[in-house]
C-alpha cells in the first residue's frame, strides 16, 4: 500500500521541497499543496520510471556535498592559477582512464557529474561495457595521481552512499 | 556596512572567476582544455553572484532562497552540457591514436562501431 503510495519516497520530499523554495515564502499552505504535488507526480510519472534507484545511506550525501562544495573552490583558485600564470606549452593535459567499481548508473552519474563540477578535470565518456570513465585534465603531470584521487576522494564516498 | 562589505567581496570574487573562465577560453589552445574555462565560471563564479544576492535578500529585504534553487539546477544540468561538448570533440577524434586506451581492449561509448 505505501509502496503504491509513494514509488518514489525520495522524489515525494525533493518535490515538496523545491515547492517550498519555489514559493519562496514558508506558510501552511504551501507544505500542504507542496505534498499534494509530491504525492500525484510521482504516481503519474510511475510508468516512465519503473525501476526506484535504491540510496541505502542517504544521509551521508550531505557530507559528500559539503566535501565537493569545498573541493570546487580549492580546485576553482588552482586553476585560476594555472590559466593566469602558466604558459601553454608549459601544461601537460592528459586523457586519464578511471576504472569503476560503482555500477548504479545514479552513483555514475554523480561522479561524473562532481568530476566535471571540480575545475581541471572534465569526464568525457563512458567505456561502452560501463566499467571505466574517460576524463580529461587540464594540466597532469602525473595521470595516475589524478585517477587515485577520484577514487579514493569522490568514488569511495559514492559507494557507501549508493551500494 | 559589514554586510555590504561581505556583498561587494562576494560580487567582486564572482566578477572574477566568471573573468578568468573566459580568458582561459580565450587562452588555452586545445579544444578540450578550453572545455575547462567555464566550468569554473558556472560553478564558484555563478555561485558566488547568487551568494551576494542571497546574502542582500537577508540583510535587506525578507529573504530569499530562489538562489539556492537556481544554484542547484545550474549544477544538475551544467555537467550534461559539458559532457555534450566533449562527446562532439571525442567523435572527432574517431580513428586517431590520440585517446587514451583501455586496458581491457575494449572500446569508448562515443567511438565504439556498434
Amino acid at each position: 500500500m505505501a509502496g503504491k503510495l509513494f514509488p518514489h519516497p525520495l522524489l515525494t520530499a525533493l518535490l515538496i521541497l523545491i515547492w517550498c523554495l519555489l514559493v519562496n515564502e514558508f506558510r501552511l499552505g504551501t507544505l500542504v499543496f507542496g505534498t499534494i504535488l509530491g504525492v500525484l507526480i510521482p504516481i503519474a510519472t510511475h510508468a516512465y520510471w519503473p525501476d526506484r534507484p535504491r540510496v541505502p545511506r542517504p544521509w551521508r550525501l550531505a557530507v559528500y556535498v559539503a566535501i565537493v562544495i569545498w573541493d570546487i573552490i580549492v580546485a576553482n583558485i588552482h586553476v585560476a592559477f594555472i590559466v593566469l600564470f602558466k604558459r601553454n606549452s608549459d601544461m601537460s593535459p592528459a586523457w586519464v582512464v578511471v576504472p569503476l567499481d560503482l555500477r548504479t548508473p545514479e552513483a555514475i552519474t554523480m561522479l561524473a557529474g562532481t568530476i566535471t563540477l571540480t575545475p581541471g578535470t572534465v569526464s568525457a565518456d563512458l567505456s561502452a561495457d560501463g566499467l571505466a570513465l574517460l576524463v580529461h585534465a587540464l594540466d597532469a603531470p602525473d595521470p595516475d595521481a589524478v585517477r587515485d584521487e577520484i577514487k579514493q576522494r569522490y568514488e569511495r564516498r559514492l559507494l557507501e552512499i549508493f551500494e | 556596512m559589514l554586510i555590504d562589505a561581505l556583498i561587494a567581496a562576494l560580487l567582486l570574487s564572482g566578477a572574477f572567476f566568471t573573468l578568468v573562465g573566459s580568458i582561459g577560453l580565450l587562452k588555452l589552445n586545445s579544444p578540450m582544455s578550453r572545455l575547462h574555462g567555464p566550468t569554473k565560471a558556472s560553478t564558484l563564479g555563478v555561485g558566488s553572484l547568487l551568494m551576494a544576492s542571497m546574502v542582500r535578500a537577508f540583510a535587506h529585504d525578507d529573504g530569499s532562497l530562489h538562489e539556492v534553487l537556481v544554484m542547484a539546477f545550474l549544477f544538475v544540468t551544467a555537467p550534461i552540457s559539458g559532457n555534450f561538448i566533449a562527446k562532439v570533440h571525442l567523435h572527432k577524434l574517431r580513428g586517431k591514436p590520440d585517446l587514451a586506451v583501455l586496458p581491457q581492449g575494449d572500446s569508448w561509448a562515443s567511438t565504439s562501431r556498434e
